[in-house]
C-alpha cells in the first residue's frame, strides 16, 4: 500500500478498511440529509398544529389508530429483521441473510399495503390532501415516507439477490451494512410520524 | 460512544441484544397508543414525543449500530439534528413572536 505508483496502477481499488469507513460515514452523511428534508414538514407540522390545535385534534381522528399502529408493528419487526440480516453476514451465514432480507422485504410490501387500504379509505370518504392543512401534512409527510419504503424495498431487492448470488461474506458486506442503516432511517422516520399524525393530531 | 472496535473485528451484536431490543420498542409502542385514549391535555404530546425519542434513540444506539461506532460517525449522526433543533425552534420563535403580520 505504500507505493504510490503501484496504487496508481490500481486506481479504483481501495483499502477495504477505508472503503469501508468511508460507505458508512458516507450513509450517515446522508440520513442526515434525510433528516433535514422530513425536518422541513415537522417544522411546517409544529408551526400549524400550534396554531390550529382544534382542528388538528378534529381531523385527526378520521385517521385510523388501528392500522397506524398495525404498520408500526410491522415497521419495528422488520428493522428487528434486517438488523439480524446484518449480524447474519458479519457471521458469514448467506443463507440466513437471503432470509432475513426476504422477510424485510415482505414487511415493507405489507406496510405498503396497509397504507393503500389507509389511502382508499380516506378517498372513499371524500378526503384529499386539500381537504384541510391537516390533510394536506398527512398525505405529504405520509406519502414522502412512503417514497422512501419504496426506495428501500429496491434496495433490499438487489441486496436479496446479490446475496443469493453470493457476493457478500463474513469479510465483505459493507452494502448489507449500508443498505440497513437506510431501512432503519424509514423506520426511524415513521416512530415520529405515526404519534404525530395518528395518536395526537 | 467505544473505541475498542476496529474494522477488522468489528462488534457484530447477538440476536438476543435484538430481540430485547425489539421488545422495548413493542412494550413503547403499546404505552403510546395505550396514553393517546387517555387525555392529559398538552401532556399528551409530550409523553408522545418522549416515548418516540426513546425508541428513535435505541433503535439508531443498537439497530443501527451506533453504540459501537467510533466518535467521527457520532458527529455525522448528531450534527443534523442540531440544525432540526435550530431549523424548528427558530421557526416557532419567529411565528409566536412576529407581532406584525407579514
Amino acid at each position: 500500500m505504500g507505493d504510490a505508483s503501484l496504487e496508481h496502477s490500481h486506481g479504483h481499488h481501495m483499502d477495504p478498511a477505508v472503503e469501508y469507513s468511508s460507505s458508512k460515514l458516507g450513509m450517515w452523511l446522508f440520513l442526515g440529509t434525510e433528516i433535514l428534508l422530513f425536518g422541513g414538514l415537522f417544522a411546517a407540522y409544529a408551526i400549524f398544529r400550534a396554531k390550529y390545535p382544534e382542528m388538528f385534534f378534529e381531523q385527526h381522528v378520521e385517521l385510523n389508530k388501528k392500522m397506524g399502529a398495525v404498520n408500526t408493528c410491522i415497521l419495528i419487526f422488520s428493522s428487528l429483521t434486517m438488523a439480524m440480516g446484518v449480524s447474519a453476514i458479519q457471521r458469514g451465514k448467506q443463507k440466513a441473510t437471503a432470509i432475513l432480507i426476504l422477510i424485510t422485504i415482505l414487511c415493507g410490501l405489507g406496510f405498503g399495503v396497509v397504507k393503500y387500504f389507509e389511502y382508499s379509505a380516506k378517498f372513499h370518504h371524500h378526503i384529499y390532501p386539500d381537504t384541510s392543512i391537516f390533510f394536506s401534512l398527512y398525505f405529504l409527510m405520509t406519502g414522502l415516507h412512503m417514497l422512501h419504503v419504496f426506495i428501500g424495498l429496491a434496495i433490499l431487492g438487489v441486496l436479496f439477490v446479490l446475496t443469493l448470488k453470493g457476493k457478500f461474506t463474513a469479510k465483505y458486506n459493507t452494502p448489507v451494512e449500508v443498505g440497513g442503516l437506510y431501512w432503519h432511517l424509514v423506520d426511524l422516520i415513521w416512530i415520529y410520524l405515526f404519534p404525530l399524525l395518528y395518536l395526537i393530531g | 460512544m467505544s473505541t475498542h472496535s476496529h474494522t477488522e473485528e468489528r462488534h457484530i451484536t447477538g440476536n438476543k441484544t435484538y430481540i430485547i431490543v425489539w421488545a422495548a420498542l413493542m412494550v413503547m409502542t403499546v404505552v403510546t397508543v395505550y396514553v393517546s385514549y387517555i387525555n392529559f391535555g398538552m401532556l399528551n404530546i409530550v409523553i408522545a414525543l418522549v416515548v418516540a425519542s426513546v425508541k428513535a434513540s435505541i433503535v439508531a444506539l443498537y439497530f443501527m449500530h451506533l453504540k459501537f461506532e467510533d466518535s467521527i460517525t457520532w458527529v455525522f449522526a448528531l450534527f443534523p439534528l442540531s440544525l432540526l433543533a435550530l431549523l424548528i425552534g427558530m421557526t416557532i420563535t419567529d411565528t409566536f413572536t412576529r407581532t406584525i403580520v407579514p
